[in-house]
């Protein structure tokens, strides 16, 4: 197995798909030149510009212009820079994209990646930073995908590419250069959860950057001998409700957390699903950003971010004795 | 006398379009007002025929089109099926999107009818996008998006046109200016005019009247040859007029009074285009079959949509997307 970054496999993933379908392109701001974060790099060297194509700054045309090419018979990847520029094109994916096979009563497909790097990463403040991912999957006809790591970057970036529903992709900033031990060899599925940790006494729920603090918030409860189980979904919608409904069967314990908002946030989906299937032991606890504002300056930043400390003590809460 | 190298039986092939087009939008007017069976709004192209009629002319089966809310027109002169349609304004099982579109949804990907639009605008992005596959598929087809007045005052029509411009795609744009923005008068929501906008991003760009199908037939065919020779996009603005309301239920009391009887008069694409046949010396009474053959189509089709089921419960939750389905996951 090769070890790489999550920008780099993801790189991989787009590579291999172009080279085995033709109609495989990519195009966005600036591709030509590798990416923002450098994931296309070296794409438009071995495939030319008519299929890494740059684009105008012109979110609108990129996201219906892509639409527009997968109904002619193409397999588009969009890249749309940053999640929040996204929301230039809202219209196009949610009104356009995610209803037209529905509304043209199934006479159309959209089998298209979009591509929105999300999440904070130090000092981008408001405009640069945002976790939206709970709007995806709010909206019916969209497949929602959160990576977290340089294997699943690889895999369900694949998965993505092959699959004939429009699949919002949202690969977080803070990960571009996390390496880890790709298999090429494997494809993801979306709906299908990774238990990256098992453990036995409280479950912990992520997606995205904030799994793998979850895992960091689980080390930590290990020292103090709690055994804690980590989820990572990997994607939303379809989100795999049975990983979740088996482990908190046998933990008795949740605890969600995610980088978005919390109010409104996909965490809230998951703990009325167990709330309305499983009888637990202890409150289920959810962490989110508070409603408010990413800040430019680091310790205004910091207190919008949920961190393995605050994930370990949520656990360790679960942990306590309902009398005590 | 007919004017010289008047083609007659294009002419005729023309009007027959177009008294199909009215026909089929006075029937489905009749059956929503009357019957109440058009159950959401309908958009009525009434007055603009001549535009989908003259621009579809010379499109082949497999080029594309794109069309708006007010989409009737453009559908059937793309050559979808009429009974098909009048089934999906009526939501019933066969209509062209299963009934789960009705009106400003219509579509007939048989055709490359690839979609009426419910958002003003958003259909010249998609179709930019359609012009862009084209291309990078190596085809030969053109792709003609249609879009109304107040649609230029949308940011997608500047970066559709400058898409199309950018990447040079085989697309007309058309807009079909019938002076209204619903309810309110384009000139005065427009600063400057919209065949300057379209030049100003580099397009070749042709204004004509758009209800002279006889000479916008010219027009666009010469335009089609073009396009599907050099792959560059252009642009064709057609001056019409919108006979009917915003609505089938709009009365258009904001309209200066008499004007649309006055248009009606004057300006009517079916009442010029049988006045040409008239003086080439087609017979009134040939004139009116045609226009009673084609109220017959309609009167047929509605009757077939009257008769046709709803559309299968569970197919509410069909075709909305394979993975995830709220087939299998409705909660």
């Amino acid at each position: 197995m090769a070890v790489m970054t999550y920008a780099e496999a993801a790189r991989l993933a787009v590579a291999e798909a172009m080279r085995a379908d033709p109609t495989v392109w990519c195009v966005g701001e600036d591709l030509g030149r590798g990416g923002v974060f450098r994931q296309y790099a070296g794409l438009a060297e071995e495939f030319g510009p008519k299929r890494i194509s740059d684009a105008p700054i012109s979110e609108a045309a990129i996201m219906g212009g892509a639409f527009g090419a997968a109904m002619a018979g193409t397999r588009p990847i969009v890249e749309m820079r940053f999640a929040d520029f996204a929301l230039c094109a809202t219209d196009e994916l949610v009104n356009q994209i995610a209803k037209a096979r529905f509304m043209f009563g199934g006479q159309s497909r959209a089998p298209m990646v979009i591509r929105k790097p999300m999440g904070m990463w130090r000092s981008s403040a408001a405009q640069h930073s945002q976790s939206l991912e709970s709007w995806y999957a709010h909206i019916p006809g969209l497949v929602v995908c959160c990576p977290a790591t340089p294997q699943d970057n690889y895999s369900m970036m694949k998965a993505a590419i092959a699959c004939d529903d429009p699949v919002v992709y949202l690969e977080h900033k803070n990960n571009w250069e996390m390496k880890g031990e790709v298999d090429t060899s494997l494809t993801g599925e979306f709906g299908k959860a990774h238990v990256r940790r098992a453990g036995s006494d409280v479950t912990l729920v992520s997606w995205s950057h904030t799994a793998n603090l979850c895992l960091e918030a689980a080390d930590a409860l290990a020292k103090d001998g709690i055994d804690a189980e980590v989820i990572d979904l990997v994607s939303l919608w379809p989100w795999d409700k049975q990983a979740v409904l088996d482990s908190v069967t046998k933990t008795g314990r949740l605890v969600v957390a995610h980088e978005s908002v919390s109010v409104a946030g996909f965490g809230a989906e998951v703990v009325a699903t167990v709330a309305q299937t499983v009888r637990l032991k202890a409150l289920p606890q959810r962490l989110g950003s508070p409603r408010s504002l990413i800040a430019y300056a680091p310790n205004l930043e910091d207190q919008l971010r949920v961190t393995p400390a605050m994930i370990a003590a949520a656990a360790t809460k679960t942990m306590e004795r309902e009398d005590a | 006398m007919s004017q010289p190298n008047f083609d007659r039986e294009a002419a005729l092939a023309r009007l027959s379009l177009m008294e199909r087009i009215r026909a089929f939008e006075e029937t489905a007017r009749r059956a929503a007002v009357d019957e109440g069976l058009v159950l959401g709004a309908i958009h009525l192209s009434i007055g603009q025929e001549a535009v989908a009629a003259a621009v579809m002319e010379p499109l082949r089966r497999d080029d594309y089109i794109l069309s708006t809310h007010r989409g009737h027109g453009h559908t059937l002169a793309k050559g979808a099926d009429a009974v098909a349609m009048m089934k999906e304004l009526l939501g019933r099982e066969g209509g062209c999107c299963g009934g789960k579109g009705g009106s400003m949804h219509i579509a007939d990907f048989g055709v490359r009818m690839l979609g009426a639009n419910g958002v003003v605008s958003a259909n010249i992005t998609i179709a930019a996008g359609a012009a862009h596959g084209i291309k990078l598929l190596g085809g030969d087809q053109v792709v003609v998006c249609f879009f109304g007045d107040g649609a230029a005052n949308r940011g997608p029509f500047l970066e559709g046109l400058n898409w199309a411009g950018v990447f040079d795609l085989p697309i007309l744009f058309v807009c079909e200016d019938n002076r209204y923005s619903a309810s309110t008068l384009t000139s005065a929501m427009t600063s400057g005019n919209v065949a300057d906008r379209a030049r100003a991003i580099g397009l070749r760009t042709t204004e004509a009247d758009g209800n002279d199908v006889t000479a916008l037939a010219a027009t666009a065919a010469e335009i089609i040859d073009r396009i599907r020779s050099t792959g560059t996009p252009e642009f064709l603005h057609t001056k019409t007029y919108r006979l009917s309301g915003h609505t089938y239920f709009d009365p258009a009391a904001y309209r200066p009074e008499g004007e649309a009887d006055r248009m009606r008069k004057t300006t009517c694409p079916i009442m010029r285009v049988r006045s040409e046949l008239e003086e080439a010396g087609v017979s009134v009474s040939e004139l009116d079959a045609i226009r009673q053959a084609a109220a017959d189509e309609m009167e047929a089709a509605l009757d077939a949509a009257r008769a046709a089921p709803w559309p299968a419960d569970e197919t509410v939750f069909a075709d909305i997307q394979d993975i995830g389905s709220p087939a299998q996951e409705a909660f």
